[in-house]
């Protein structure tokens, strides 16, 4: 095996288990209103170079979780427990400073809008610079070469000139460009992003996608790509999670959750995609209701009271009973198997065309 | 940058210009004849006429403004002597050059301003950083809540007070007086001791609220969180992030306060007894004084006008977003 990190001496040099493993997640905050439970019990893997999506609606935990995973959440009024093991260390018990050792070298975010998530004070280059420098103690000589280096890879023109630039001299789709060349500065072995192309206009969008493909290809990270678009989620990921109300509702490989979901949240955010081929009067399907408040969560399923089929399940269990995700590709819903195979041919298929 | 700067000095001669006629044709307007107050009880009519000339009262007002305007650059002679530029003109209470009393009373204030300066923006600054770095906590309450209590504080009201507690009734500290720097520094700071502290109570409870308040909002910011992503430090992130982007809004109003402060502090001076540009400018008004209100009031906006100039440069500095291409 290759080690790219030389910095990196207090883990271990081989390790076999599972690259990221996150067990039991639980994040609460305290608010004048009470507890809010933001992430409630969430458990995933991530193996080194694949991608896991994470989808769903605002609020309904992604960001949260992603947060947690590089300890950026304010440890003041937030409770975390659970475990996130990244090759086999717990994050949640390592000291500060280790983890500011981890963070931009080891993982590493691209966060939603590159606008205000780069200083406007720093050039493009220092701010390129800086992790590397404390992460590898390179001199600012070779950080600068780095920085053009990177910016180049990212598909920065003229990248020895365009490093002296301040982020507001750089486009939309350059200043995400050079988020990115700032989060893989020190090859992190796990890239998150946050709704990376959200901020960005569809053209831009494939070309940042297609970067990062090509980046993950190179480096051989893993990533976690959260996005509410599921378009985007199937050019991206290889694996699927599916949050609601602070919970993993579906999990599944792409073609899977986007082809034979399981979850009526997952049937409904499928529905409310505009189909290209569609009718330009055809009116677009939300899912009714909003999405539920985590300081008060509904009992039962959470999705019960935005749920169409809740009446077709015996009893008043999806109202009173809260349906557990099961192991590998599994849906937290009560429906039975041959149910949500008859609702999903007889009502959703035939929308999604 | 040069090309900002002409436009912005060019800018601000037209204001000071505008600024001088308004002064000059309100004082006419006011009631009040100066030579009659400096005729005296038993006044002639020949005597008035006299003194009347001798002010240069009896040509006509924008002759008068004229003679004053072209006197700044070229100088003008009295029966005094000559008045060498820039001439603002001789007064008329003591017949002394308006240039050589503001000269003379500008230490003063200067000194009044830097010491306070020095003293409340490093309190103010320190305690908010502090404040900031620690919210919520005992230190961050203490701070918060002395500094609210502090900036409802008036100089006219606390500084008899302080006076009255360590001059008048112990006789720990003598009363406040300037001595010249140059003459002996410790004597300079001592006298000048108790005005120092009382005015930067104020200003330092202001700057701490002030330097919190911008603190806590640029430690939400996303770039403070890129930062924090990037595996900086947490002084790092403190310093080098947050703090920076606090401070454009810090250095706006520290402009305004020192234009304003070296413009004259009337109420300070006068509370504590000192001669300064802002006990100048009470006592010409006092007088009917045309060309030391004129004067005055010309150094006062001058230095307004000045800080003004440099807090858009300092922006330049601080924020590249503000630099002129």
């Amino acid at each position: 095996m290759t080690m790219t990190k030389t910095a990196d001496s207090s883990a271990p040099a081989e390790y076999d288990g599972k690259f990221l493993s996150v067990n039991d997640l639980r994040v609460q905050f305290s608010t004048e209103d009470g507890i809010v439970k933001a992430v409630d019990g969430l458990s995933f893997d991530l193996e080194r170079g694949k991608t896991l999506g994470i989808v769903g609606e605002s609020g309904s935990g992604k960001s949260v979780t992603n947060l947690s995973i590089l300890g950026l959440h304010n440890s003041k009024t937030t409770e975390v427990t659970g475990e996130i093991l990244m090759e086999g260390e717990d994050l949640l018990t390592v000291k500060e400073k280790r983890l500011e050792h981890l963070r931009g070298n080891k993982m590493a975010m691209i966060f939603q809008d590159p606008l205000t998530a780069l200083s406007p004070f720093y050039t493009i280059g220092r701010q390129i610079m800086e992790p590397y420098r404390k992460h590898t103690g390179a001199s600012k000589k070779d950080a600068r070469a780095r920085a053009i280096e990177m910016l180049e890879k990212v598909g920065i023109p003229q990248p020895n000139r365009r490093v002296d630039d301040y982020p507001h001299q750089f486009s939309g789709g350059m200043r995400q460009r050079a988020m990115i060349a700032m989060a893989l500065v020190c090859d992190p072995d796990l890239i998150i992003a946050d709704e990376p192309t959200t901020a960005l206009d569809v053209t831009v969008q494939a070309q940042i996608l297609d970067l990062l493909k090509e980046l993950q290809q190179e480096f051989g990270s893993a990533i976690i790509f959260i996005t509410h678009d599921l378009g985007v989620i199937a050019n991206m990921a290889d694996d699927i999670m599916v949050m609601y109300g602070g919970r993993a509702v579906e999990r599944g490989s792409v073609s899977q959750v986007l082809y034979e979901p399981d979850h009526p949240y997952t049937w409904g955010l499928l529905s409310s995609m505009p189909r290209l081929s569609g009718d330009v009067n055809e009116e677009l399907r939300a899912i009714r209701g909003t999405p539920p408040s985590l300081l008060n969560p509904p009992p039962g399923c959470a999705f019960n009271p935005r749920c169409d089929f809740a009446d077709q399940v015996a009893g008043n269990k999806c109202r009173e009973v809260r349906p557990d995700l099961g192991e590998g590709r599994a849906a937290a819903c009560h429906l039975s198997a041959d149910q949500k195979q008859t609702f999903f041919v007889e009502h959703i298929k035939p929308r999604l065309g | 940058m040069l090309r900002f700067l002409v436009r912005r000095v060019l800018g601000a001669s037209v204001i000071l210009l505008l600024i001088s006629a308004v002064t000059f044709f309100l004082f006419f307007a006011a009631p009040g004849d100066p030579a009659l107050l400096a005729c005296g009880k038993n006044c002639t009519p020949d005597a008035l006429t006299i003194i009347r000339e001798n002010l240069g009262l009896d040509k006509s007002i924008p002759h008068q403004y004229w003679l004053f305007l072209s006197g700044i650059f070229t100088g003008r002679d009295f029966a005094i002597g000559h008045c060498d530029a820039p001439c603002l003109g001789v007064s008329f209470n003591d017949r002394t050059m308006v240039w050589d009393t503001i000269i003379d009373r500008l230490p003063v204030t200067v000194s009044l301003t830097v010491g306070g300066l020095i003293i409340f923006l490093t309190l103010g600054i320190g305690a908010g950083l502090l404040a900031a770095a620690k919210k919520g906590t005992m230190v961050d309450k203490a701070a918060s809540s002395t500094s609210l209590v502090l900036s409802s504080l008036q100089i006219y009201f606390i500084g008899p007070v302080v006076l009255g507690a360590v001059v008048y009734s112990t006789g720990w500290l003598d009363a406040p007086q300037y001595n010249e720097f140059f003459d002996g520094p410790m004597a300079w700071a001592a006298g000048l001791l108790i005005p120092w502290v009382v005015m930067s109570l104020i200003f330092t409870a202001q700057y701490t609220r002030m330097t919190r308040a911008m603190m806590i909002e640029q430690l939400q910011e996303d770039h403070v969180r890129t930062a924090r992503a990037k595996g900086m430090g947490s002084k790092y992130v403190f310093f080098r992030y947050a703090w920076r982007g606090a401070m454009v809004p810090i250095v706006t109003i520290l402009g305004m306060d020192l234009g304003g402060m070296l413009g004259g502090a009337v109420v300070t001076e006068m509370t504590f007894g000192l001669a300064g540009i802002g006990r100048l400018a009470v006592d010409s008004v006092v007088n009917v004084d045309l060309p030391l209100t004129m004067g005055v009031m010309l150094v006062g906006a001058t230095f307004i006008l000045l800080f003004n100039i440099l807090v858009d440069a300092a922006y330049a500095f601080i924020d590249p977003r503000v630099r002129l291409s």
